[in-house]
This record gives structure tokens, sequence and C-alpha cells, in this order.
């Protein structure tokens, strides 16, 4: 499956990347050439294989439901490119 | 009572399903250890966690497993031994993460059923698909400031269930019979208090129309409806615009709207225009959630008895009607006032007082049955003053309306103000003898034959004795003393 | 007092027991040696007020009779991808500079504990994507050494190119470093040091700038093995905070370095011999091979059968997962914002059209569409079961072999320019012998094996079962002693 110059513009809003017009082909030729080298899995016989997801072999750990945390606004928004009155502020979201 | 509607092209019966996201009651987050606690300050209740700091992750809060599995056990539902959390990626302002942790694939629990009690008394049968746990978003407040939206994240990382029907219901009544058992299901088992205006229960209402007997149509998703009379309308709303859209030949397209309750409409959310793909995958940071059949039962063995099992009990003990048992089991605490008042004594008549008298009392002072000024041992007591002829029914009424003022015990009231029924026939006689005596030609009448004035002397021989006199002793004596 | 930095771990710890230095003069020493050769753009940060208090402290603490064990005083690099609270943390990305964590991740924070004197944080290629450090936003590292009568520039490997060259050059005593599929132990051989990736969950994530979930590990970067037993034991252990991170015993790691090898079975998979291996390459394997036999270790041919497979396997993973990873870096709550009174998603987009550089958006996109409708299965699941075969070629070969030793790099350093300019694929390809273990997770460490001719260093990598990072770094130390590599950095002779 060879991708685009409008499928590399659809990833790159899912993935909220601008990318000028301009690159577009450079990128689909890119990113074919990665896919095309990567299409190479499609030779393993992975027949009946259970995906592996992590190699941790743990059980998960279960954490207590006691209230530890939080209680910081000041640390949470120390690093806010804008805030105001403890909000974070982003362009208005017109819903 | 199937609601069907009539349009120019057939009848049209319409098909909901709903998705309700219930917050799970917990102290702490589902990943983090910052409080769930409602209205506090803006990001005041944010770990790093929440906020998407890098390098930060994710552990799991056990009651939040615990308080679903109660849920699923609660919904009769499968629960699965193995569930996985899942991202769902996609960005929003609220949502720092850039994902939401959700399962996608394996949720925590399967497949359950709820039963609905209608108002005919009658009851069906609602599936349900799964049910899922995943962390609230943050919120965005878009009217704080002219050019900026305001984002508080206190509510992101708290734990949901997402709770989805099977597409069951036919009516709007259907629709908000569902939201109000669940709600009422949620809040027998402590799992979620199902406040609505706290956006502790949400609802996404999926409706559709066919002419019966037709395969399902495309469906539209109602986002976020807040209240049982909210969703009964936004169905209503938007079964009418699908027929609308049908009937002047065009083409319903699958999406998500928002309803609007003061225009009385539901329209296309602006923000999801674009197409969605969430791109799920398994969260790296957290490992597959695991359940031993010692944990499931131990959670099984502490279930409280449900609404069902308590209108069947009520039903079968008490001989309550399926209605009213439905109604007494409605709320949890009306349940427990109801059987408190009812242990021991009359318990027909206990409920005919509670949903009669106490329900009008409780609304005309605006108080809440757990704040009720009549204690429902009260009510038992009451009940048996009547039964055991200490009071009538006429002076009951007068004696609980100064127990809802007072709240004092009926036999006190009684005992006070001195309403005790009079049963001693001398003194009835007396009584009597006067109101003959005192009216003479009127009690010749009744001997000439007009025996309708009967009625009128035991009126009079009521009044003299301020209604305490036994009106069938009464009766008999007058009988007695005109027709001999 | 430059002498002083020529020490290893254990030299600096038995030192400042027997008060032969402070660990003031130790820090010191090595502030001046990072001033002399800022030209390497081994540090993106430096923090020498922090260090200093550190040493002071731990100075106090010592002379009460108080000092913490091995790291206490002991000045070490922590690669910039670790959060430390107050010190500015970049991941060497412009989304995220200036950033300064509120928060200390758990491996630095343990090493802090330790008594260890944070001199600094270490570039690094971007979100640790790359093989060269040339993908960093704040300059390429260039590597302390060049070949033998060629000046040009070379790489000092990545992405913990900045630890790497810090520790080889002696801007530190040692480092913190990461490795997703290489990251630690090709720029440990890149840079004649010694660098081990432990066994998945060994080492907390908690407070790591994330790449690959599941794939990071965090690990020491030191002059010599015992070193990396010592570093190890600071930063290992299970951790609540990060639900992967292993609930094991913590073993003494020192004390497995026991000299003794004999009767050890060690696997050396042919799939790591290609037609057209680095003929230099391959006589290091064989040497190393014989090195071993000496020392009275089996040695046993054994086969990772789907070994080939793992560098398309991993460009699928790591991306998928980073893509999501590196969602949060939005400019909404720290870093980068541009934003120009365009909308939400315009603000989005700008910021990390910005805010990321060319490596870094080319694996978001091609992670993005292999997670995306349609492609899920075809990519991102399948490469998930190949995973599986891979860790399942290492789990049938541990029946039968302690552990396995193959070369930690495909060639030896490439320069910096031509680095610059070769395709993706062909960069990837360097990956190829360390990102199997990577994919397993099973523990890898690379040591300096020797100098090819042009005099550049070559390492070899171990590879150990789960948890077993004891018998690696025991086998590691007795191919030290037989290698007895004592080469330094071209930029350290001559006494400089
Ligand atoms: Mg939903
Ligand atoms: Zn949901």
């Amino acid at each position: 499956m060879s991708l685009d110059k409008a499928t590399v513009r659809k990833i790159g809003f899912l993935a909220r990347l601008e990318i000028p017009e301009d690159d577009l082909e450079g990128l689909a030729h890119e990113l074919n050439g990665i896919l095309g080298w990567v299409e190479q899995l499609s030779q393993v016989n992975t027949e009946g294989v259970a995906p592996l997801a992590s190699v941790s072999e743990m059980k998960l750990f279960w954490r207590e439901d006691t209230v530890t945390d939080g209680g910081m606004p000041e640390k949470v928004l120390a690093n806010a490119p804008d805030a105001m009155d403890g909000y974070f502020l982003v362009p208005k979201v017109v819903e | 009572m199937t609601y069907i509607i009539q349009g120019e092209t057939g009848p049209w019966e319409v098909v909901i399903g709903l998705e309700v996201h219930a917050q799970v009651i917990s102290n702490a987050k589902l990943f983090s250890g910052a409080s769930t606690t409602f209205g506090a300050g803006p990001n005041t209740q944010v770990a790093f966690l929440d906020c998407g700091m890098p390098g930060m992750l994710p552990t799991i809060n056990a009651e939040c497993v615990y308080q679903a599995v109660k849920t699923g056990l609660g919904l009769n539902a499968i629960i699965n031994r193995r569930s996985v959390f899942d991202r769902k990626n996609y960005f929003y302002a609220d949502l720092p993460l850039g994902y939401q942790i959700s399962q996608f694939a394996h949720p925590i629990v399967g497949e359950g059923t709820i039963i609905l009690d209608l108002k005919d008394g009658t009851s069906r049968e609602v599936g349900i698909e799964r049910l899922h746990l995943e962390i609230d978003a943050g919120k965005s407040m878009h009217d704080q400031h002219p050019t900026k939206s305001f984002i508080d994240l206190n509510r992101a990382g708290v734990a949901l269930m997402e709770i989805v029907s099977k597409p069951d219901m036919r009516s709007p009544e259907e629709a908000g019979a569902y939201l109000k058992k669940l709600r009422a299901i949620l809040r027998y088992l402590g799992t979620c208090d199902g406040n609505m205006d706290e956006g502790s229960m949400r609802a996404d209402v999926n409706v559709s129309v066919r002419h019966p007997g037709e395969p399902l149509r495309t469906r539209c998703e109602i986002k976020n409806v807040n209240s049982v009379r909210f969703v009964m309308q936004a169905v209503e709303i938007e079964a009418a615009r699908h027929i609308e859209v049908y009937e002047a030949g065009g083409i319903i397209e699958q999406e998500t709207r928002l309803f609007d309750a003061n225009k009385g409409e539901t329209r296309p959310m602006r923000s999801k225009e674009f197409a969605h793909d969430y791109r799920y995958f398994p969260d790296p940071d957290l490992l597959p959630l695991e359940l031993t059949e010692d944990f499931i039962a131990q959670i099984k063995s502490s279930l409280p008895e449900l609404p069902d099992a308590k209108k069947a009990r009520f039903i079968g003990d008490y001989g309550l009607s399926p209605y009213d048992a439905g109604v007494m089991v409605a709320e949890k605490e009306t349940a427990a006032f109801f059987e408190a008042a009812a242990d021991g004594h009359d318990a027909k008549t206990a409920a005919n007082w509670v949903m009669g008298d106490l329900f009008a009392a409780l609304n005309r002072t605006g108080r809440d049955i757990t704040d009720s000024p009549v204690k429902p041992e009260n009510i038992g007591k009451l009940v048996d003053l009547i039964k055991n002829d200490t009071i009538s029914g006429r002076i009951a009424k007068d004696v609980f309306e100064i127990m809802v003022e007072t709240g004092e015990a009926p036999d006190t009231i009684v005992e006070e103000k001195g309403l005790k029924q009079v049963t001693n026939t001398g003194a009835i006689e007396k009584v009597v003898d006067e109101v003959i005596a005192a009216n003479p030609e009127k009690a010749e009448e009744v001997r000439g034959g007009k025996e309708k004035l009967l009625g009128w002397f035991v009126g009079q021989a009521m009044k003299a004795s301020q209604g305490k006199a036994n009106p069938g002793i009464l009766n008999e004596m007058i009988k007695k003393k005109l027709l001999g | 007092m430059t002498d002083l930095t020529s020490l290893t771990l254990a030299g600096v710890r038995d030192g400042l027991a027997k008060r032969d230095f402070t660990a003031v003069e130790m820090t010191e020493a090595y502030l001046s040696a990072m001033d002399a050769h800022k030209g390497l753009n081994a540090f993106i940060v430096t923090c020498p007020d922090v260090a200093l208090d550190r040493a002071k402290a731990s100075d106090a603490r010592r002379a009460k009779g108080e000092a913490r064990g091995p790291m206490d005083g002991a000045p070490v690099a922590i690669k910039d991808l670790f959060c430390t609270e107050g010190v500015q943390t970049t991941a060497a990305s412009k989304i995220l500079e200036g950033f300064k964590p509120c928060y200390e991740s758990t491996v630095s924070g343990k090493l802090k504990d330790a008594g260890a004197v944070m001199l600094g944080k270490t570039n690094l290629d971007e979100f640790a994507m790359g093989s060269a450090n040339i993908t960093s936003a704040y300059g390429n590292v260039i590597s302390p050494w060049t070949a033998e009568n060629d000046a040009t520039p070379l790489v000092p490997g990545g992405s913990s190119g900045g630890s790497a060259a810090a520790v080889a050059v002696r801007l530190c005593v040692a480092a913190t470093g990461t490795d997703t599929g290489g990251s630690i132990r090709q720029p440990a051989a890149f840079t004649g040091i010694v660098g081990l990736k432990p066994t998945y969950g060994r080492c907390s994530r908690w407070g790591i700038v994330a790449f690959a979930s599941s794939l990071d590990q965090a690990g020491p970067m030191t002059r010599t093995v015992e070193d990396a037993a010592i570093m190890l034991q600071a930063m290992a252990g299970f951790d609540a905070k990060d639900s992967t991170s292993a609930k094991v015993a913590l073993p003494d790691f020192a004390k497995a370095l026991s000299g003794d090898i004999r009767g050890l079975k060690v696997g050396i998979p042919k799939e790591y011999r290609p037609d057209g291996l680095n003929s230099e390459i391959a006589a290091l394997w064989d040497q190393g091979i014989t090195w071993l036999k000496d020392a009275g270790a089996t040695v046993v041919d054994i086969s990772l059968p789907h070994t080939d497979k793992a560098l398309a396997t991993y460009y699928i993973i790591a991306p998928a997962e980073a893509s999501s990873n590196l969602a949060r870096h939005d400019g909404v709550r720290y870093g980068l914002r541009v934003e120009d009174g365009g909308n939400l998603d315009e603000m989005y987009m700008k910021t990390r059209a910005k805010g990321f550089g060319k490596e870094v958006k080319r694996r978001i996109l091609i992670g993005t569409y292999v997670l995306s409708a349609g492609y899920y299965d075809a990519y991102y699941l399948k490469a998930q079961k190949v995973r599986a075969l891979i860790a399942g070629d290492f789990r049938e070969a541990f029946k039968t072999v302690d552990v396995i030793l193959t070369p930690t790099a495909p060639s030896d350093p490439f320069p910096v320019e031509g680095g610059a300019k070769v395709d993706p694929i062909t960069m990837y390809l360097n990956d190829g012998f360390t990102v199997p273990a990577s994919l397993a997770g099973v523990p890898a460490l690379s040591l300096p094996g020797g100098l090819s001719q042009k005099g550049l260093p070559l390492g070899l990598q171990l590879i150990g079962r789960p948890f077993d990072e004891e018998t690696i770094l025991r086998v590691a130390q007795v191919m030290e002693a037989a290698a007895g590599f004592d080469a330094v950095p071209t930029l350290l002779r001559g006494g400089k």
C-alpha cells in the first residue's frame, strides 16, 4: 500500500503536524520507502502467534484508594505558556 | 404500550441505545493519587500524570476495579477475568495526554441485562452490551474570555464506567426508565452517586427510526445528555427529525450531535466535523488487568439487595401491587423508609400512607425522604391506631398533619388532643338522647318514615362527639332509638 | 588535578573513602574538564551550582561518617531525557525548551539519594530517536575520537551520544543513558566505554521522557564493567509508580564479578554474521570467542531465526508508541507554543511542526499511519506477532546457553557529515545487532573489545537471560581483562 499526498496530509492532521504543501510529495516518497521496507514482515508466518504487547511477565500492581497527590496548582501551572486565575488558557474553542 | 409515530409513509418505530458514563465512587483517580471530590478550585486536584507531564505513568486504583466488578455483577453481567487498557488517541484541550486511557477490545465487563419498570406496571428487559473502565477528561470553559477557553483538569483522570446498552429501547419512556433504573442500581450498589447535575452520570443517546420489521437504519449519537427528562426529549426530537428527513426523501448521516434543551433541537457537533481515527492500541504503560475467582466471589457475596429483588420481596412479603412495589424501590432511601414503617404493622396501609400523605407532605414542604419530619416508626404506629379502632381514618388524617408539623408520635398526639375514639355505649347513648331531645319534630318525621333523615342525626351526633364517636356504634344506636 | 578525572567510579569511591580528595575537588576537576571540552557539545545544560552544593553535602556527610555508599560524592552526568527537578529537561527537543520539571525521575532521584553529584544534562538525539546524535535541536555531539591521521569529526553514536562522549573523554565519572533499540550500547561501542541496558522493568521509567514505552529502559554508561555494576545497583529496583517495573529481588551486582566463567555456556548466533559483515567486526567477534574459551567457557553455535526481521518490527512498534507518547507535547501545559490568532487545531499543528525535528516528525507520521484504521492489523499487530517470535527465539536459546555474544554495531563510528546525508533506512540499519534484545526485553551490555584499523573503538555485546544482569556483568569483566582495552579518545592523548 503506497501513500499519496492526500494521505500524508490526513496523517499529518491526525498527528497535528502542519506540513507545508511543498513537503507533501517528498514526505510521501520517504514514508513509502520506510513502509515498503517494513513490508518484509509479511514474509513471516505468524499463524497462530499471539501478539506481544509487553515483555513484562509481572502482574499489574494495584494501588490503594488513598489521596496521595494533587493540591499543587502552582506546580501544575508552573510551565504553562498561558494561564490565568489557576486555569490553562488555549485559543477559544467554539462548540 | 408500543410507541409508534404515524408518518405519511406509514408507522415509524424508534430504536434507542444508551451509552452511560458513570463516575466511579472512589477517593482517588483511576490512575493517579489525586482526589476526586467535586467543586474544588481549578487544577487543585491534579497530579503530574493528570496534566500530561513528561515521563508520568499510570498506576491503577484497586477500588475502581472493585467498583466496576461490583457494578457488572449488579447488572447480571459477565465479568471478564482478563481485560486490557487501550489508548484512544485524539487531540483536545482538556485531554492532557493526547489520548484517553480506556478499554476497547477487552472490557472488564461483558453482556448483562437490566429490567425496566414501566408506568403501566409491566416490565421489560434491556440488554447490556458491555461496561468498561476509562478516564474522564478535564473541563473546558468557553465563556470566561473573548478569545480564550479556560481549562481545569480536576476531573481529568477520574474513573468512569462506560455502560453500553443494546439497541433494545423503543420509546422515550423506555429510555427514561432505563436511565432511572440504571441510576437506581448504581446507587443501591454504591458504585456511582448518580448525581446528574454534577455530571457524575451522563448519557450518550443513540437514536434511529425504521418502519416496523425493517432492518436498523443509520443512527445518530446525541452526546452528554444530563437528565432523564432531557434523554426522553432528545429521543423524541431526534426521532422526529429522522422521520422528517426520510419522508422528505433525504438521508440521515451517522454523526454525533448535541442536544439543546432551550432551543428544543439537536445539532451536529462542530468540533467533530473531522473524521476521527482513534488509533486504539494497548497502553504499553499498563499490563493486562487480571481478576481472580476469589476476588469476584468475595464481591458477589457482598452485594446488597438490589431493586428487582426488593420489589419481588415487597410484593411477596408485604402484598404490595407490582406498581406500588416499583415506586417503593425506585430510590433506596424510600425503600428503607417504607420497610421501617411497615415492619410489624399492616404493610399495605403503611404503603398507602407513604405514597399518599407522606409524599404529598414532602412535596409540599420541599423536603427529602431522608429528612422527613415524620419518622417511619410513627407511620407504623399510626397504622396500628387505625387498625385497633383507637382512631378513625378521618381523625388519622388530622393526626398525620400534626405529625408533619410537630414530628410527634401519633399516640402522643391522640393522648394530648384527646382524639381517642369513643366506643363506650353509655357515653354515645347520652349524646344521641340529647340530639333527639333537641329535635323532636325531625325525630317524628323519621318515625313517620322519612328514614333519609337518619344520616342527618348521625352527622349531628358525630359533631356533638367532636368526631370521636365510633361510627358503627353511633349508627346502631340512632336506628334503635328512632325506629325501635 | 586533571588526573582525578581519570579515576573510575570504583577509584573515586575508594579515594573518597580514604580521604585522598574531597567530592568538591573531584567535582571541580570535572567542571573544568567540561569547560575544556565544550566543543563536543556533550551537554545541553550544565549545573555547576547544583553539583557543588551536592558535593559539599556529600563531604559533610562523609565527615560525619554518614557516607551513603559507593555513589556518594561521585560526579555523574544525566541524559537529558530524565526529568530533573528545577533543572531544564528538553529531550533535546525545541518543543521542551525551557521546561523545568517540578519532579525528579525515579532513577535520577535514586542516584541523588545515593549521594551522586549531578554535573549536567547530556545531549542526545531528539526524543532519543537516532543512532548518531545528529537529530538534537541543540546541535550534534562530536565524538572525542577521530581516525588515525584524519581529523574528520565523527559521531559518538546515539541516542545517548552526549553521555557516551562525556564518559569517554572524562567529563564525568559515569552517566545515565536510556536504551530503546540500542541507544546505550551503540554509543558505548562507538566511544570505547561500557554501556548496559538492563532487563526491561529493572529500572523505573517514571520521570523519563517517553519514546517507546514497551522498549525504553535506563542503564549505566561507565568506563569499566565494575563501575557499571556499581551504578546499576544505585539505579535499579521496583517502583510502585511504574506499572511495568519488575517486583524482583535486587542482587548485589558487584558481588557477581567473580572472574570465574568456567563451564559457562556462551551462544554464538549465526544470524549476526550476515554476508558482507564488516571483516574487522567479524574478526573482533572471533577474538572475543577465543577470550571466552581461554577463560574456560563453552562456546555453542545457536540460531535466533527471526533476527533479520527485528529492525522492521522495531520500526513499526517504536514509532507507533512514540506517535502516542509524543501527543502530550501540544503547547497547552508546558513547552513551546506557537499561537498566531488561529484556532486550537492550528495552534497544535504549528506548535508541533515548529517544535519537533525532521526525524521525530517522520516517526510520528509513520507511527500514526501504522495505527490508523485499516492498517493496524497489517502493520502494528503483525509487528507484535513477529516480536513474540523474536522473544521466543531468545527464550529457546537460553534453554541451552547462559549468555550470548555478538558484535554491538555493524561498523565503526562514521563521520558526522555523512551521517546527516544518509537516508533513514541506512541509518536504522545501525541498530541491527542491538534491537533484537530490546524487543525481547532481555539485558544486554556493550564493552570495548579493541580498535579498528582506523584506530576507532569497536564494541562486543553480551546478551543475558531476563533479570540475569549478573551473568553478563561477570562475563563482561572477564572479557574486559582479556581485551585489556586501554585506548583513550584522541582528544585525551598527548596529555592535552
Ligand atoms: Mg462512547
Ligand atoms: Zn467513554
